[in-house]
């Protein structure tokens, strides 16, 4: 039961703990009915990269994203948004919801919800603006949705939902994105448009973390991976961590031998 | 029998152009209280919290009664108006919150929680009602009517109440229109952005609350609950704007309350509270039949032009590939009921009635007794959803690694919707494998059953 690696991104000396440090995580626990679901996290995720969270089903990487955003209770822990804590800095941080989360017969349009980014800088009481909503529009042109504007959103497909939600948060011009899942059951197109969209994020200087499921594209799509099954098993930059070694770790007997050899193929040889 | 008649339609003038004080009390407050109710229903009705206004009805009796009580033992009448609404708000209030904490302390879900408070606060109240009229000096036999709603006690002094009631309501909601929109739709966003989603939750309760309150004396108890689902449910149907909806709603709302209470002056014996609520119901069914967005009778009749659409699609790819089989010429050939039959396995009857359309569309010559001739026209539209069909066959093999075997059916129903566009994609995906795009018709990927 080693946890601390030496490239588990564990940091020994808090003075670490800087403000240019854009997310870090503290001796973070949570637990469903007295049962843990993730404990003891420790993690500070590095600037302006693209971080993948991958572990098996259960393996709490949902909850992680969402004890970091304060919806679900923490039984312990800590989250620091550039240094500071996380509920006063909410509008640093983008959210990408599972797009399973809501019901998407609501009566709104595509350009409703992603101008639903601006809300918390519009403040209350303020009505959508038209600044918002050129916002709102420019954000859908940069997940090529912009024709997509005045649709109800119940005519969309799966990965056209997925890309209103990422234009919702990329309204949101946050710092550091926590996305849930972004290309999970998505067409080709979209997962073609999200990585683009992670990508021109990480050139201007923002962290996006992505809960991701599929260990063929982790080592083209992260540079930075934390491996987690209810604790981190291994945390730092994908070409040292996505191991063979730690992804048994982390899958245990669950990661087939095909998969395994996939991954394996994918970062360009045998580890 | 003459006298009678012209009675009635001097009655029926006067209660459309409101002459009588009551009537013109009664017909403004419930065209009032539906506007109000539409509103505020609609976005409960979109937080999936509709019955909460149930629970909130219903937790009002309790109050009003317990403020009866009060009033009487020390002293008074009891039955002074404002002080009986402010105990149902108070009974009110405090069934949200018991649901509330029943959903939060407890592992009880919200459906639940609100039926156990809605029947132990009414059994409350009825027990407590019980007791007030055994109360020496006074009766307690009028808080009856908060139960069905008396119109005919309205005075002017409850009006002006219920109006001013129902503006607040109405500007609170106008307001607080983006942060309850947000909420509404995705509580774990606006929880991430920062926004109090308790209070918000808050805000909805109480001004469903409001709504209940004030409308307790025109429709009552039992069925103000109608006043906030259903002309919300109604709009729904017309609409897919959240803006539209709650205009819609507050018309219909206000439709309903204006001709419920308008009928229930003109019919002797008919409560106010309940035709209302009939009014309502008949205009949700007429939304429902005939609503433009979701109602019954467009979705039927689309799904139905969809059916026709794959059905002639089947007949002519059918025909086409028997003409193709045969190497026939299909300007003489004659296509058998018997061949399609046996490729299709469609019944006789749905096969004629399949080649009567066809030919309406004029894509077969008149249908014979062995079977029908394809036209021109018939023949260049067999050609292209045979084409478009196995384009699509051979980009499922080449792209999406599903066995052949398994293609057909996919393919059945997804070359329906094929746009012109991606026909022309996969064309050029063709042709660069070598697929034999540039030739007119591709073979079919998978030997033809």
């Amino acid at each position: 039961m080693k946890q601390l690696e030496p490239q588990s991104g564990r940091w020994a000396n808090d003075a670490t703990h800087g403000a240019e440090v854009p997310l870090s995580v503290h001796d973070l626990t949570v637990a469903y009915e007295r049962k843990p679901v993730i404990w003891d996290i420790d993690l500070d995720f590095p600037a302006d990269a693209i971080v993948g969270i991958i572990g098996p089903n259960g393996a709490g990487k949902s909850t992680l994203i969402k004890a970091c955003l304060d919806l679900v209770p923490r039984a312990s822990g800590e989250i620091l948004v550039y240094g500071r804590p996380y509920a006063r800095q909410r509008q640093r941080v983008g959210y990408v919801p599972q797009r399973e989360s809501v019901d998407w017969d609501f009566p709104v349009s595509v350009l409703d919800v992603v101008a639903m980014g601006t809300y918390g800088r519009l403040g209350w009481l303020r009505p959508v603006n038209r600044r918002s909503r050129a916002l709102a529009l420019e954000a859908l042109e940069r997940v090529g949705m912009a024709d997509f504007a005045s649709r109800q959103i119940s005519q969309l497909s799966g990965g056209q939902q997925q890309r209103t939600f990422l234009a919702r948060a990329l309204a949101q011009d946050a710092d550091i994105y926590l996305m849930d899942e972004p290309f999970a059951a998505v067409d080709a197109a979209t997962e073609r448009a999200v990585v683009e969209v992670l990508r021109e994020l990480r050139k201007r200087g923002r962290t996006c973390l992505v809960v991701h499921h599929d260990l063929a594209t982790v080592a083209e799509y992260f540079d930075w991976l934390v491996m987690l099954n209810m604790r981190v098993v291994a945390a730092g930059p994908t070409a040292d961590v996505f191991t063979n070694e730690n992804l048994r770790k982390t899958y245990g007997g669950r990661l087939t031998l095909l998969s395994e050899a996939a991954a394996a193929l994918r970062r360009g040889g045998p580890a | 029998m003459t006298g009678g008649e012209s009675e009635f339609s001097e009655i029926f003038v006067r209660v459309l152009l409101l002459r009588d004080y009551n009537t013109r009390l009664v017909v403004l407050s419930t065209a009032l209280l539906g506007i109000a109710g539409g509103v505020v229903g609609s976005f409960l009705l979109l937080r999936k919290r509709a019955l909460m206004g149930d629970a909130i009805a219903h937790a009002t009796f309790p109050g009003v009664v317990a403020a009866f009580m009060l009033l009487v033992l020390l002293g008074g009448d009891g039955r002074f108006l404002p002080w009986l609404l402010l105990g149902a708000l108070a009974g009110g209030a405090l069934g949200c919150v018991a649901v509330v904490w029943i959903r939060t302390a407890t592992r009880i879900k919200d459906d639940a929680a609100m039926g156990i408070v809605l029947s132990v606060f009414f059994g409350g109240g009825v027990a407590l009602f019980g007791m007030a009229q055994r109360m020496p000096g006074t009766s307690a036999a009028g808080l009856k009517s908060f139960l069905y709603g008396n119109t005919a006690a309205m005075v002017w002094g409850d009006f002006l109440l219920l109006a001013v009631s129902a503006v607040v309501v109405l500007v609170i909601a106008l307001f607080f229109f983006k942060e309850l929109r947000l909420l509404c739709f995705d509580e774990a966003f606006a929880r991430a952005q920062g926004w109090p989603v308790r209070f918000l939750d808050g805000i909805l309760l109480a001004l469903a609350a409001g709504i209940t309150v004030v409308g307790l004396q025109a429709v009552g108890i039992i069925l103000i609950i109608a006043m906030l689902i259903i002309p919300a449910a109604s709009a729904r149907q017309w609409t897919h704007r959240f803006g539209w909806m709650l205009i819609l709603a507050a018309a219909l709302g206000g439709a309903s309350g204006w001709v419920g209470s308008t009928v229930s002056a003109l019919l002797p014996k008919a409560p106010a509270g309940a035709v209302i609520v009939l009014t309502a119901a008949a205009i949700f069914l007429v939304s429902l039949l005939a609503g433009s967005d979701r109602g019954l009778a467009r979705r039927g009749w689309r799904a139905r032009k969809l059916a026709q659409r794959v059905e002639r699609q089947h007949l002519l790819r059918a025909a086409f590939e028997l003409l193709e089989e045969q190497n026939a010429d299909p300007r003489t050939t004659l296509v058998r009921w018997s061949d399609l039959a046996r490729r299709r396995s469609w019944t006789a009857h749905r096969l004629r009635r399949a080649a009567t359309r066809a030919y309406n569309d004029a894509l077969v010559n008149k249908p014979e007794a062995d079977g029908f001739q394809l036209s021109d026209r018939g023949w260049r539209e067999a050609t292209r959803v045979t084409r478009n069909h196995r384009l699509w066959e051979l980009y499922l093999i080449e792209r999406a690694d599903i066995a052949p075997s398994h293609v057909d059916r996919d393919a059945d129903t997804i070359e329906h919707v094929l746009g012109p566009d991606l026909v022309r994609e996969l064309e050029r995906v063709m042709a660069r494998q070598g697929g034999g795009g540039g030739a007119p018709l591709p073979p079919s990927p998978h030997p033809l059953s």
